[in-house]
C-alpha cells in the first residue's frame, strides 16, 4: 500500500472563535498504481484532506503512512522527499501558473530548484515532459494567457511530473473545462497513470468522472467518509442515503432519457 | 399552433473593434412557444450567451450591430429604443446568470435589491411581496434572507434570490444562462427543479443556455446545438440526444462521461478547439475538427436541411435526404 491514512483529523483554529473540524476521522488506503476517488460537495472537507496529505496543512490527529513510513515521524530530509513524491494538480490551472513565466520557464524552474536533472539535460527533459502531456513544442515560449484552459491544465501536469511523483492528487482537474477538453484531459490522466505507474487520488464532485477513472471511491460529507469501497459497488449498490442522493442528483444523459421514456 | 412567444430569425451579432469586424453570432433562428422549454448548448465560444444577451441587447451586445429579427410577443426587440427595451427587460424577458454573487449588489440587503424589481408595488407592501417571492423560491427562512446581505447566503441561496428578482416582474420568458454551473450537484438539482416548477406555476417559458447535456436531457423539450456562431442541429431533446445527426452533436455526446459506462472506457474527445470569430472557416465551420469531413466541406458551407421536425447543417445530412 502506497498511502495509508488512519483516523485523520484536521482542525482549523482561529483565536477567539470555535475551532472548525474540517476532517473528523478519516481512514483509507491507496495501493500503488491505484486510482482512489473522493466525491463530495463544497465544504465537505475534501480539499482540507488533500492539503493535509500533501503536507500543506498539519493534521490535528491521526496517522499518515507513505510506503509504510509514518510521515509524522519523518526527519526533515525524508519529509522533503515525501513532499516531492506527492504532488497536486488544481482545478484552476491557469491561476496556479505564474503569468509572467513561459511554459519552458515554468517547467525548467521546477527541474532546477529541485535539482531533478543535471543542467545540461534540462532542455531535453522539458521536451520530454511536454511530449508526455501532449503539448506541442510550439507552446514552449507561450505565456499562460496565450494558452487554452486545457493547455494550461497540461502544463500543470508537466510541472508536476517534472518532480517524478509517486502519487498525484488531482483536485477537480476538469470541472472548469468544456466537455470535449475535459475528455482529453481525463484520457491524459489515465494514460499517464498507466505509463508511469502513478497512483492517483481524484477529488471531484462529478461522480461520472470518478466512475470513469477510479477503482475505489469514498463519499465524503461533513468531514467524514459516509461510504468507502470498490467503485463498482459504491455506484451500483450505494448503501448510504447521501450517496444515493448524490447519484440521483447527477444529470446523467442516459439515465435522464431512459427515465423520461 | 399559435404564434410563438419568441421568434428569432436570422439573428446576427457583429462587433466592430479597431476597424476589424467579427460576427460571433451569424444567422441564428429558433422559436419558443409560451411555456416552452428550449435549451441552447455548445462549447464556450460558440456564441450561445451572446445570442441570449442580444434578445434584449444586454452588454456586450449593446455595442454590437444586430441584424435579423427578435420577435417577442409580436414586437421586434431589435427595433426598440431604450425605453422599449427596458419594458421588455422588466416585464417580458428576465435573466439569471451563472454567478449570482456577481449580479447581486454586495452592499445592499436582499430585500432592497428585490424591492427595486417591484416598482409598481407600494412601499408599505414591498417587504411582504419580497418575502412572498423568496418563499416561492423555497428559501428556508425567507424573512431572515430578506434582511441578509448577499455574502451571508450560500451560492444556492444567492441563486434563489436571483430567481426571486427575475420573477418579481412576472416575466413570460426566463433566460437562464448556465444558472447552476457554479453549484454543487444536489444544489443544482434543487435550483433546476425550482425553475421547472416556477415555470409551470407561472406559465413561463424557459431558455436554458448550458454546456451540460445531462441537464438538458431530463428537463428541456427542444434543443439547439450551437457551433461557431450558428445552430448546427436542433429538434426535440429526446430525438437529438438519442439519434444525433450532426457530427458535432455526436462528438459532444461521446465526450461526456456516463455513470453506467464501464470503467476505463476511453472518452472520445473532439480534437482541436472552437475557432475564434475572426477566423471562422470558409466552408463548414466544423470541418477542421470533423472526423467525417469531405473535401467539399472545407470550401462550401453546408445548407440547413430539415426532416422529421429536425434541422441539421451538414453535407452528410443533405445527401442522406436526397
Ligand atoms: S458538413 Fe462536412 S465537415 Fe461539416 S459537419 Fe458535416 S461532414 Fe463534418
Amino acid at each position: 500500500m502506497l498511502l495509508n491514512v488512519q483516523d485523520l483529523r484536521v482542525t482549523y483554529r482561529t483565536p477567539g472563535q470555535k475551532p472548525v473540524e474540517a476532517v473528523r476521522g478519516v481512514s483509507f488506503g491507496v495501493d500503488t498504481g491505484g486510482a482512489f476517488g473522493i466525491v463530495g460537495e463544497s465544504g465537505c472537507g475534501k480539499s482540507s484532506l488533500a492539503r493535509t496529505i500533501i503536507g500543506l496543512q498539519p493534521a490535528a490527529a491521526g496517522v499518515l503512512r507513505f510506503e509504510g513510513h509514518d510521515t509524522g515521524q519523518m526527519d526533515a530530509a525524508a519529509f522533503t522527499r515525501y513532499r516531492r513524491a506527492v504532488q497536486m494538480v488544481f482545478q484552476d490551472a491557469a491561476g496556479s501558473l505564474n503569468p509572467r513565466m513561459t511554459v519552458r520557464q515554468t517547467v525548467e524552474e521546477v527541474l532546477c530548484v529541485h535539482r531533478m536533472c543535471p543542467p545540461g539535460k534540462i532542455t531535453g527533459r522539458v521536451s520530454e515532459l511536454l511530449d508526455r502531456v501532449g503539448l506541442p513544442e510550439t507552446v514552449l515560449d507561450a505565456y499562460p494567457r496565450e494558452l487554452s484552459g486545457g493547455q494550461c491544465q497540461r502544463v500543470s501536469f508537466a510541472r508536476c511530473l517534472a518532480l517524478e511523483p509517486r502519487l498525484i492528487i488531482a483536485d477537480e482537474p476538469v470541472s472548469a473545462l468544456d466537455v470535449s477538453v475535459q475528455a482529453r484531459i481525463l484520457n491524459l490522466v489515465r494514460t499517464l497513470q498507466k505509463e508511469l505507474d502513478l497512483t492517483l487520488i481524484l477529488i471531484s464532485h462529478d461522480l461520472a468522472v470518478v466512475r470513469n477513472i477510479c477503482d475505489h471511491v469514498a463519499v465524503m460529507r461533513a468531514g467524514v467518509f459516509v461510504e468507502n469501497g470498490k467503485a463498482s459497488e459504491v455506484f451500483d449498490a450505494p448503501q448510504h442515503p447521501y450517496t444515493r442522493e448524490l447519484l440521483a442528483a447527477i444529470p446523467d444523459i442516459a439515465r435522464s432519457l431512459s427515465r423520461n421514456q | 399552433m399559435s404564434a410563438p412567444l419568441l421568434q428569432v430569425e436570422k439573428l446576427a451579432v457583429t462587433f466592430r473593434q479597431e476597424g476589424v469586424e467579427t460576427t460571433p453570432v451569424r444567422s441564428v433562428s429558433f422559436a419558443i412557444h409560451a411555456g416552452g422549454r428550449v435549451a441552447v448548448v455548445g462549447e464556450s465560444g460558440c456564441g450561445k450567451s451572446l445570442t441570449a444577451m442580444s434578445l434584449t441587447r444586454l452588454p456586450p451586445t449593446d455595442r454590437a450591430q444586430l441584424s435579423g429579427k427578435v420577435l417577442f410577443d409580436g414586437t421586434d426587440t431589435l427595433t426598440l429604443n431604450r425605453d422599449g427595451l427596458a419594458r421588455v427587460r422588466g416585464h417580458g424577458i428576465a435573466y439569471v446568470f451563472q454567478d449570482p454573487s456577481a449580479s447581486l449588489n454586495p452592499v445592499m440587503r436582499v430585500r432592497d435589491q428585490i424591492a427595486e424589481c417591484l416598482p409598481g408595488v407600494r412601499r408599505a407592501e414591498r417587504l411582504a411581496a419580497t418575502v412572498r417571492l423568496l418563499t416561492q423560491t423555497g428559501l428556508p427562512d425567507p424573512a431572515r434572507a430578506a434582511n441578509a446581505y448577499p455574502c451571508e447566503l450560500s451560492g444556492g441561496q444567492q441563486q434563489r434570490v436571483m430567481l426571486a428578482m427575475a420573477l418579481a416582474a412576472r416575466p413570460k420568458l426566463l433566460v437562464a444562462d448556465e444558472p447552476t454551473t457554479a453549484l454543487d450537484v444536489t444544489t443544482q438539482r434543487h435550483v433546476l427543479d425550482l425553475i421547472d416548477s416556477l415555470a409551470d406555476a407561472c406559465q413561463m417559458a424557459v431558455l436554458l443556455i448550458t454546456h451540460n447535456l445531462g441537464i438538458v436531457a431530463g428537463r428541456m423539450s427542444r434543443i439547439s446545438v450551437m457551433y461557431a456562431g450558428q445552430i448546427v442541429e436542433s429538434g426535440a431533446v429526446a430525438s437529438v440526444l438519442t439519434q444525433p445527426r450532426h457530427p458535432y452533436t455526436r462528438g459532444l455526446l461521446a465526450a461526456v462521461p456516463l455513470l453506467d459506462a464501464p470503467r476505463n472506457a476511453p472518452l472520445r474527445d473532439i480534437p482541436g478547439t472552437v475557432p475564434s470569430p475572426d477566423a471562422w472557416p470558409a466552408g463548414c465551420a466544423f470541418a477542421p475538427r470533423c472526423p467525417a469531413a469531405q473535401p467539399r466541406c472545407h470550401n462550401l458551407p453546408p445548407p440547413e436541411t430539415e426532416s422529421d421536425g429536425r434541422q441539421c447543417r451538414c453535407w452528410l445530412e443533405g445527401t442522406a435526404c436526397c
